[in-house]
C-alpha cells in the first residue's frame, strides 16, 4: 500500500483498520450531518471481505482520523473499461489545506494504478465546489460519462 | 460557448499576473504573447483594478501583478465582471415560453447552463495555471517522444 506525508506535518497515509470505522462515522457525521452508522458498517464488512480492488484509506495525525479516501475498480458500466472509483473522500475541516487531500488521493491513485487501471473517476454534487474545486485542482476534468436521474417518488 | 473578447483578455491577463506573483508584468508583454490590442487590454486592467484583482505599478520597471488569492479566485467570478451569465429564466421572457415546448426547452437549457455554471465556479486561477504547466509537460514529453523524422 502506498502511503504519503502531508508537507507540514506527519500525516500517514494507510489502509482502514476495523478500529479507524467509528472514527470514519464520526468524521463523516461531523461534515456531512447525516449518520450513516449503518452504511459504513456494511460498507467496512463487503471491503474486507474482498479488499482486491478495493481500498478505505485513512490519514492519521496523532492516532487521530482526520481524513479519508474510498474508492474501487468498477469495469464495464455502459461499456467503461475498468477505472478507479472515488466515492468517499473527506478531510476534517480542522486540518484542511495542508495537503492531506492531496496525499490521501496520491495514495489511491497508486493503489489504483496497482490494479492495473489508468482512469480515475468520481460523481460529485455540481453545487459542492468544495470537493468540486478540490478534485479539479488535482487534475480531475469532465468524463465523457453523464449522470442522469428521474424521480420516481409516487 | 464562447466568451467575449474582453473576458478572455482579462482571464489571460490574471493568469499571467498570478503565474508570477513576485513581479510587475507589463501589459505590453501580455499583448505581446496573446496577440491582442494594448488598448483593448489596457481598459480590460482597469477593471480588473477596480475589482481589487490586480495592481498597477507606474515608472521603470512597473507593470501590473495579481494581488487576489489564485486558489479563491475562480473563473467564474472573473468572467462575471465582464459579462454576464445569468440563468436563462433571468432574462426577458421570449414568445413561446410559456407553452409546454418551451417550458421543456427552458430546463433542458438549464441543465446545460448549470453544468457550465458548475464547472466555471470550481475552477480557481490556481487550478489553471496547474493545468496549464501540465498541459506544457505533457506537449513537451509529447514532443520529445515523436519519433525522428528519417533523413532521406
Amino acid at each position: 500500500m502506498a502511503s504519503g506525508t502531508a508537507a507540514s506535518e506527519a500525516v500517514k497515509i494507510r489502509r482502514a483498520r476495523k478500529a479507524d470505522l467509528p472514527k470514519i462515522i464520526a468524521l463523516d457525521e461531523r461534515v456531512t450531518r447525516v449518520p450513516k452508522t449503518e452504511y459504513w458498517r456494511d460498507l467496512f464488512d463487503r471491503f474486507s471481505e474482498r479488499e482486491q480492488g478495493r481500498a478505505i484509506l485513512v490519514a492519521e495525525s496523532n492516532a487521530r482520523v482526520v481524513g479519508f479516501a474510498i474508492g474501487e475498480v468498477r469495469a464495464w458500466e455502459f461499456g467503461s473499461p475498468p477505472c478507479g472509483w472515488i466515492f468517499g473522500f473527506d478531510v476534517d475541516p480542522e486540518f484542511r489545506e495542508r495537503g492531506i487531500g492531496s496525499c490521501l488521493l496520491d495514495a489511491l491513485t497508486t493503489f489504483f494504478r496497482g490494479c492495473g487501471v489508468s482512469t480515475l473517476r468520481t460523481m460529485l454534487r455540481r453545487d459542492d465546489t468544495l470537493i468540486m474545486s478540490f478534485f479539479r485542482s488535482q487534475g480531475l476534468m469532465a468524463g465523457p460519462f453523464i449522470q442522469l436521474e428521474k424521480d420516481i417518488s409516487e | 460557448m464562447r466568451l467575449q473578447k474582453a473576458t478572455r483578455f482579462a482571464l489571460y491577463a490574471a493568469l499571467e499576473f498570478a503565474a508570477r506573483p513576485d513581479e510587475y508584468v507589463s501589459a505590453a508583454e501580455v499583448a505581446g504573447k496573446y496577440g491582442i490590442s494594448l488598448n483593448h487590454l489596457a481598459k480590460v486592467l482597469r477593471n480588473l483594478g477596480r475589482s481589487r484583482l490586480v495592481q498597477a505599478s507606474r515608472g521603470v520597471g512597473g507593470g501590473y501583478r495579481f494581488v487576489g488569492n489564485p486558489k479563491r479566485t475562480t473563473l467564474l467570478q472573473i468572467i462575471q465582471l465582464f459579462e454576464n451569465i445569468d440563468p436563462i429564466t433571468a432574462g426577458e421572457r421570449q414568445p413561446g415560453d410559456s407553452t409546454e415546448a418551451g417550458l421543456i426547452l427552458t430546463k433542458v437549457l438549464e441543465e446545460i447552463e448549470h453544468t457550465a455554471r458548475a464547472t466555471l465556479s470550481s475552477i480557481s486561477l490556481d487550478t489553471m495555471l496547474k493545468m496549464t504547466r501540465r498541459q506544457a509537460a505533457g506537449a513537451k514529453g509529447t514532443a520529445q517522444r515523436q519519433p525522428a523524422t528519417p533523413v532521406r
